[in-house]
């Protein structure tokens, strides 16, 4: 019997609901109801605002060539596909090591006095607006980052990430830069999920792993992390959903996005999604804003996929303790 | 090398305490390595910079840093075991992602103060763009200032019965859809901001045009999973003996929940509902496609196309000058400043309610 099942398992009340109790419970009915009413709406919106779309350039071309010309109604949402995914995935190249770090950090290395306060800067740094986010990362780390990229492209291009396509190309707005600072945005929500699912390490594991003369780290490895490790997991994969529906700064930092795919991180010249669809919705015409909403539903498909995945990762995980 | 081997033993302040004492006090010979190891760091990153010819500050600092962990671990491992001297690597690289965190955020807001500070007069909020173009000055955020509230007012004012409801539906009366309400709940808490602006586009703005009103629409579809689900959860702490203690007097559920639950929870409550209005405020991505945004001062949410401050913002800096520019960092210090007063009252409410639990955390 899990806590879970226990607290799902309903009290129906033997005698029927009399007046005000009948009518307050449809109307807390009517209140969850709501949200099956938006869920369903807009997967019937999107599809039926992407029918144009789809109609003009067929399904398959869509999710397989990368090409955005309206005016002669050609579109293919692949290289976004695969920018989204690049992008997101260096986010959590970025984020998974710091944001563990800062779980750890939280749970047991800060003293008692500065626990709460680092709590504080996890929820406030999860409260900050993303625009704040894409300004600093443009105007702020942008051109610090150049000559990183620069020194990451003359040493390890033995890589295929890392190579340019010409020599002189420009290093700024680049998914490098756009994934480092959607990193560090993803950064709360891992920290925070993956913090509550290591808390729940029972105690006595831990403090049997010290009695036994591990050090602080060999406590952490042999007992807290082998714990927490599917937690860890749910909370990337929450991360993971995040960065990949990151609208607007990314937006920012790549300027105009670009619609052929780019496994060259380091220079200019990527696009995601999302990114597309801030970038360019406001000028569209009819069919192309159709073509939006097809990728738009393409996004949301992507990231419900994994939110569900991740959610039940993390349920079953806390569900162990 | 006797002074590096030598460790006191760990200290034990309270004998009395159940909870173990993990903490080695820091000691002279700690603060010298420490210190020898960033020597060694910055003389390396130095030279490596010197010899390589490298300008980026980034990239000195990343080798130097990387060049003290190696340093603090040769270091370490001469005087100590090799699995302390890891121990004490990692407790040295945990500590500075910490500082890390700490750094970037104060980066962040350091960097907004300065360039958003200088622009900051009153007629910043009594003025709009309109006649204020790209080169003079002037011209300040008053039609966005006057969106955001209208915008997340209303969008706030019919997220909260709904959140609420819908919370005690799962938690208090645990009807028959709660499970499959909870999933609903977990897909939308998933969604991307610029997906509810589609939708709102697509079932609302394509027909009728671009209004403040169906920026609320999308703040609705954004807000309600996130207050939803904190709202269940602070229900949850409520202690079960009140409502039993009040259905055994004999009052029907809906006036334990009203008169009895609800009160309890207020504060938390109240908490979540700000710290969801925290997260809307800041929404840029579904305005684009709803609120749309304008120069103008337009009063009205439901007709016309309204600014709000995220969309100034945003709008401005992508703007090639640098009068547009200055704006735009002016209007996303007031954004932000919202953001943090909404955050920090957020948590007095939430200090008050703990205290009046007897919770302490």
């Amino acid at each position: 019997m899990t806590p879970e099942t226990l607290d799902d398992t309903p009290v129906r009340p033997e005698t029927p609901l009399r007046g005000p109790d009948k009518v307050f419970r449809q109307l807390a009915t009517a209140a969850a109801g709501v949200s099956f009413v938006i869920v369903g709406l807009t997967i019937f919106f999107l599809v039926d605002g992407s029918r144009a779309a789809f109609r003009s350039t067929g399904i398959i071309n869509f999710f397989t060539r990368s090409v955005w010309q309206p005016s002669i109604g050609k579109f293919g949402a692949f290289g976004l596909l695969i920018g989204t995914i690049i992008i997101a995935t260096i986010a959590l190249i970025v984020a998974i090591p710091l944001a563990v770090a800062m779980a750890l950090f939280i749970n047991e290395y800060a003293p008692r006095v500065i626990r709460r306060p680092m709590t504080s800067i996890i929820d406030l740094l999860a409260a900050l607006p993303s625009l704040l986010f894409g300004m600093w990362g443009k105007f702020a780390l942008q051109d610090r980052m150049v000559p990183v990229a620069k020194w990451l492209s003359q040493h390890l291009s033995f890589l295929i990430f890392f190579r340019l396509t010409r020599p002189g190309v420009s290093l700024v707005e680049s998914s490098m830069i756009a994934g480092f600072v959607v990193g560090i945005m993803i950064v709360p929500i891992i920290t925070s999920v993956s913090r509550d699912v290591m808390a729940q390490v029972p105690r006595e594991q831990c403090e049997g792993a010290l009695a036994l003369g591990g050090t602080r780290w060999g406590m952490i490895r042999s007992v807290i992390l082998p714990f927490g490790r599917s937690g860890i997991v749910g909370a990337t994969l929450l991360g993971f959903g995040r960065a990949l529906g990151e609208t607007i700064a990314v937006t920012l930092i790549l300027a105009s996005p670009v619609v052929k795919s780019n496994i060259h991180v380091l220079q200019a010249g990527a696009g995601t999604i999302a990114a597309q669809i801030a970038d360019e919705f406001g000028t569209a015409s009819t069919l192309e804003r159709s073509a939006l909403v097809a990728a738009g539903l393409a996004l949301f498909l992507l990231t419900l996929v994994v939110n569900l995945a991740a959610r039940s990762i993390v349920k079953r995980s806390s569900r162990l303790a | 090398m006797t002074l590096l081997q030598f460790r006191p033993p760990p200290s034990t302040e309270d004998p009395e305490s159940d909870t173990p004492n993990r903490r080695r006090p820091v000691t002279k010979a700690d603060v010298m390595e420490a210190g020898y190891a960033a020597l060694a760091a910055v003389v390396g990153a130095g030279l490596l910079r010197v010899v390589f010819g490298w300008t980026g500050v980034m990239g000195t600092a990343v080798t130097a840093y990387l060049l003290f962990l190696v340093a603090f671990y040769l270091l370490q491992r001469d005087g100590a075991s090799d699995e302390s001297a890891i121990d004490r690597l990692v407790t040295v690289a945990i500590w500075s992602a910490g500082c890390m965190v700490v750094a970037l955020l104060v980066w962040m807001l350091g960097f907004l103060l300065i360039k958003g500070l200088p622009d900051l007069r009153p007629s910043f909020f009594t003025e709009d763009l309109k006649g204020h173009g790209p080169l003079n000055p002037g011209g300040g955020a008053r039609a966005a200032i006057i969106g955001t509230f209208e915008q997340v007012g209303l969008a706030t004012l019919v997220v909260v019965p709904i959140a609420v409801m819908t919370a005690i539906y799962l938690h208090e009366l645990k009807g028959r859809l709660a499970r499959p309400t909870r999933f609903i709940i977990d897909a939308m808490s998933g969604l991307p901001s610029i997906v509810a602006g589609l939708l709102v586009f697509t079932v609302w703005v394509e027909s009728h045009g671009f209004s403040g009103v169906s920026g609320s629409a999308a703040l609705v579809v954004l807000m309600l999973p996130t207050v939803t689900r904190t709202s269940e959860e602070i229900l949850r702490t409520i202690p079960d003996s009140l409502r039993e203690a009040s259905l055994a007097l004999g009052a029907p559920q809906w006036r334990v929940i009203v008169r009895v639950v609800l009160p309890t929870a207020l504060a938390g409550l109240v908490t979540a509902v700000i710290l969801g209005i925290a997260r809307a405020v800041g929404e840029t991505a579904p305005m684009l496609l709803t609120a749309f945004g304008s120069n103008n001062t337009n009063v009205n949410i439901l007709h016309g196309p309204q600014s709000d401050l995220p969309l100034f913002a945003y709008s401005l800096i992508r703007l090639p000058s640098k009068a547009q520019n200055d704006r735009a960092w002016t209007g996303a210090l007031v954004l932000v400043i919202l953001v943090l007063v909404l955050f920090v009252t957020a948590r007095l409410v939430s200090n008050l309610s703990q205290r009046k639990l007897g919770r302490g955390r």
